[in-house]
């Protein structure tokens, strides 16, 4: 029995398929058979964050379509034997998302699967509503700036009432909140509205803070996951993720700004 | 500019409180509308029609609201009657 995971947000740009990416390759990396599966069909791009455009040959539509089986379509990360990434479509129409072709795919992944993590499009339509239809958990990606905490309290009222387990009357979707592109430097100057501050306003689950990083630029520049740079502060902080999601009682980190010298905040800038 | 910003990291005074309070105010006002009866919209436009009858009032005159309290609720009728409109009917 597998568990499905949406990657939502409302607002687009927020780090929705830089987090689909990492929370699939981090499940994988703990020894857990992942699945990724793009909703954006018609833009397709978290092939290019799994860094595997060049090997695209059938898409998700393709499957529901009955032009492709599935595991024609699924596409095997080189790095991961656990990973695997299903493509959205580059040339067709949203209206290819039908809830019962997507309700087939998924009994079909659920069967080989421990996670499937849906990486949903940004908005509130079709492609959106179809990634969080069947889904268990929901990540809802939140950038501490108020259009996107608005769209994303917005996504929390979709979630309760626009998924299977709302229609049949079942547990709710668990939602998590995770804070991304956060900047310390700027919350202390009272630039940037704090994780508290969101908090107060979506009251959610707090289930991760990734910093704002360069690491994220140089890892979807790559292809490479973000989470598999585990040098960087995002990388990290998304492993953090993965692990709280899996039951760990870790504390946040990176919440405050770097420690410096009196010196170096002096005549650092 | 390294001293500079040092003191003034201490200060509250930047807008992430105004963005705070406004959303405060914004999240609020699309729950209720979120949790609103979905028989809402269409009593709105039922009144409307029955007022047009009487009063030449404007598509937006009228306003249903449904506040909720921790006993009861209360629905809110605001009706906005054009000028010089007073003594008809």
């Amino acid at each position: 029995m597998s568990r499905i995971i949406v990657v939502t947000s409302g607002k687009g740009g927020v780090g929705k398929t830089t987090t689909a990416a990492a929370l699939a390759m981090g499940l994988a990396e703990r020894g857990f058979r992942s699945v990724v599966i793009d909703f954006d069909v018609g833009l397709r791009n978290l092939d290019l964050i799994m860094g595997c455009e060049r090997r695209v040959v059938y898409d998700f539509i393709n499957v529901i379509q009955g032009e492709a089986r599935l595991n024609q379509a699924l596409i095997k990360d080189k790095r991961n034997d656990n990973l695997f990434i299903l493509p959205a479509s580059q040339t067709r129409d949203k209206e290819a998302l039908t809830k019962e072709g997507v309700g087939r795919v998924l009994t079909d992944l659920s069967e080989d699967f421990d996670y499937i993590v849906c990486d949903s499009p940004a908005g509130i339509e079709l492609g959106a509503t179809m990634a969080m239809y069947y889904a268990d958990d929901a990540f809802v990606v939140t950038n501490p700036e108020v259009s996107s905490v608005r769209d994303s309290d917005r996504m929390i009222g979709i979630l309760s009432s626009k998924s299977q387990r709302a229609e049949e009357d079942r547990e709710p979707i668990r939602e998590y909140l995770l804070l991304t592109r956060y900047s310390p430097e700027r919350v202390e100057r009272g630039e940037m509205l704090s994780v508290e501050d969101v908090q107060d306003i979506l009251s959610l689950d707090l289930i991760g803070v990734i910093p704002e990083s360069q690491a994220v630029l140089n890892a979807s520049n790559s292809g490479v996951p973000v989470i598999m740079d585990g040098e960087s502060t995002a990388g990290q902080a998304y492993s953090d993720v993965v692990a709280r999601y899996l039951g760990e009682q870790l504390p946040h980190r990176f919440l405050e700004i770097e420690k410096r010298g009196l010196l170096g905040r002096l005549f650092g800038g | 500019m390294g001293l500079l910003s040092y003191f003034k990291s201490r200060s509250t005074s930047g807008s992430a409180s105004l963005a705070k309070e406004r959303l405060q105010i914004l999240v609020a006002h699309d729950r209720a509308g979120r949790d609103a009866p979905s028989y809402l919209p269409q009593l709105q436009r039922d009144i409307l029609k029955v007022l047009r009858k009487y009063v030449a009032v404007e598509p937006g005159a009228v306003n249903v609201n449904l506040e909720h309290d921790e006993h009861h609720e209360v629905l809110e009728l605001n009706i906005v009657l054009p000028e010089g409109e007073r003594s008809t009917g």
